[in-house]
């Protein structure tokens, strides 16, 4: 590993001025346990580190009955599984927290590090996708909040300017009668990284489906929604066949890759798999979040 | 400057040091203090045999930055058995024969200690799905979840 300057700030200010000082030689550090890896590895060598653990009010989540849930950047994954909040509102996103790496990796690893990171295969993306989230980024020239949908790039790459710093994840109340979950399959149980990973999000009134939302991680460059899945849902009293027809649908509209977890057409078939599971256990009630 | 200064409590001892930055945790632990009981392998977060606490919550020592721990309280193994008396945990492990090779021990007791905290009596799932961070190549876990079920009924963590 190259040798590095070490900072840390104690303001944002201070952290975006150091950004915008050391430009690319310059990288944040939350929990690390994506980036030291790849410092190791030698695929990032910045010569300057800027960690965000002494800026105070990124650690916390707050959840207010109109504005919903804002999670601040540093609050860890296991901070995040722990919230009884999350839980109830967001069975979702509690479930893949629970089962981002092990409980040492998640004592360390924070939200915003997952999303920033930008794993294709990132495991809060999809329920924070579902729940239509927004990021609250800092930079230089003040503050912007945006969709999630417009954040992620490519692997390993985001939205974000060099000199901006994610402060909060925003996501709004769960709408009346939501119900959420989110499948997530790979080769271990625990300790492995997703090769298929489906939210789903339904509003159901009556025989009614009045919104669906289907996001997916793993088999796209970045996490997805699936609009020709959803729209086919929406409005409707969900069949078997439908759901069968929805799952269709989100399998060929991902663009998976083959790698050493999978290959290609094993993703393409277990999206349709999980979607239809998905779908039809939220539909019937089977189960929230798992 | 490549260096930093960062001082810490380790099982209730004050350090200050100055170290390269790049240093790890788990290395300042090992060499600047003497204390091998925590274990590298990896390096990647992956095998858990570098776990501490830090704050009371076991952490990968092998992706803590040694600067970055300004202020932070640290166990490691070296901080649980009391004189010669090996706690609880140390004892059910040691009772079930949960201990072949022993380098995956520190990590796991640890891990263990902070789970029977948390959750005094955790079922056989919890169990394992908290230890899935501390890999074992010698023992396929039976005994060491046989010794962390009997560590729960004498009464939990130390």
């Amino acid at each position: 590993m190259k040798p590095f300057h070490y900072h840390q700030p104690t303001t944002l200010d201070e952290a975006i001025s150091l950004l915008e000082e050391h430009g690319p030689d310059a990288r944040l550090i939350a929990g690390g346990t994506d980036l030291l890896v790849q410092m190791r590895r030698g695929e990032v060598e910045p010569s300057h580190l800027v960690s965000l653990k002494s800026v105070p009010g990124l650690d916390s989540t707050t959840y207010d009955t109109k504005q919903g849930l804002a999670i601040g950047a540093l609050v860890t994954i296991a901070q995040l599984e722990r919230s009884q909040t999350v839980r109830i509102a967001f069975p979702h996103l509690h479930r893949a927290a629970s089962l981002l790496g092990g409980t040492q990796t998640r004592h360390l690893a924070t939200t915003g590090g997952n999303l920033c990171n930008a794993s294709p295969a990132a495991e809060t993306a999809p329920p924070l996708l579902v729940s239509e989230a927004e990021v609250e980024v800092a930079g230089s020239q003040g503050v912007r909040t945006f969709s999630l949908r417009e954040f992620f790039r490519g692997p390993g790459s985001t939205s974000l300017e060099r000199t901006e710093i994610l402060t909060r994840i925003l996501v709004p109340p769960p709408p009346a009668r939501a119900r959420s979950l989110y499948l997530e399959h790979s080769p271990r149980k625990y300790m492995d990284i997703a090769v298929v990973a489906v939210a789903v999000l339904l509003v159901v009134d009556g025989e009614e489906c009045t919104d669906a939302r289907i996001a997916l991680g793993a088999v796209a460059p970045v996490p997805i929604r699936t609009a020709g899945a959803e729209n086919l849902l929406k409005g409707k009293g969900i069949t078997p066949e439908l759901a069968a027809e929805a799952a269709r649908i989100a399998a060929s509209d991902c663009s998976p890759i083959s790698d050493l977890r999978a290959s290609a057409e094993y993703r393409r078939r277990m999206v349709q798999v999980l979607t239809r599971r998905a779908i039809l256990r939220l539909w019937t009630q089977e189960a929230n979040g798992v | 400057m490549f260096e930093s200064q960062v001082t810490f409590l380790v099982n209730g001892e004050r350090h200050t040091l100055t170290v390269d930055n790049r240093r790890t945790l788990l290395d300042v632990l090992r060499e600047e203090l003497g204390l091998t009981g925590t274990k590298r392998s990896c390096r990647t977060g992956e095998c858990g045999t570098c776990t501490v606490l830090m704050d009371g919550v076991p952490v990968n020592s092998c992706l803590v930055l040694a600067v970055s721990v300004q202020g932070a309280e640290i166990t490691t193994i070296e901080g649980l058995a009391d004189g010669g008396q090996l706690n609880l945990i140390q004892e059910a492990f040691v009772e079930s024969g949960a201990i072949q090779c022993g380098y995956c021990t520190p990590g796991l007791i640890l891990t263990t200690a902070a789970l029977l905290r948390d959750n005094p009596s955790p079922t056989e799932e919890e169990i394992r799905r908290a230890i899935a961070g501390n890999l074992c190549r010698c023992t396929g876990y039976v005994k060491i979840v046989e010794a962390i079920l009997r560590a729960s009924e004498r009464g939990g963590e130390q």
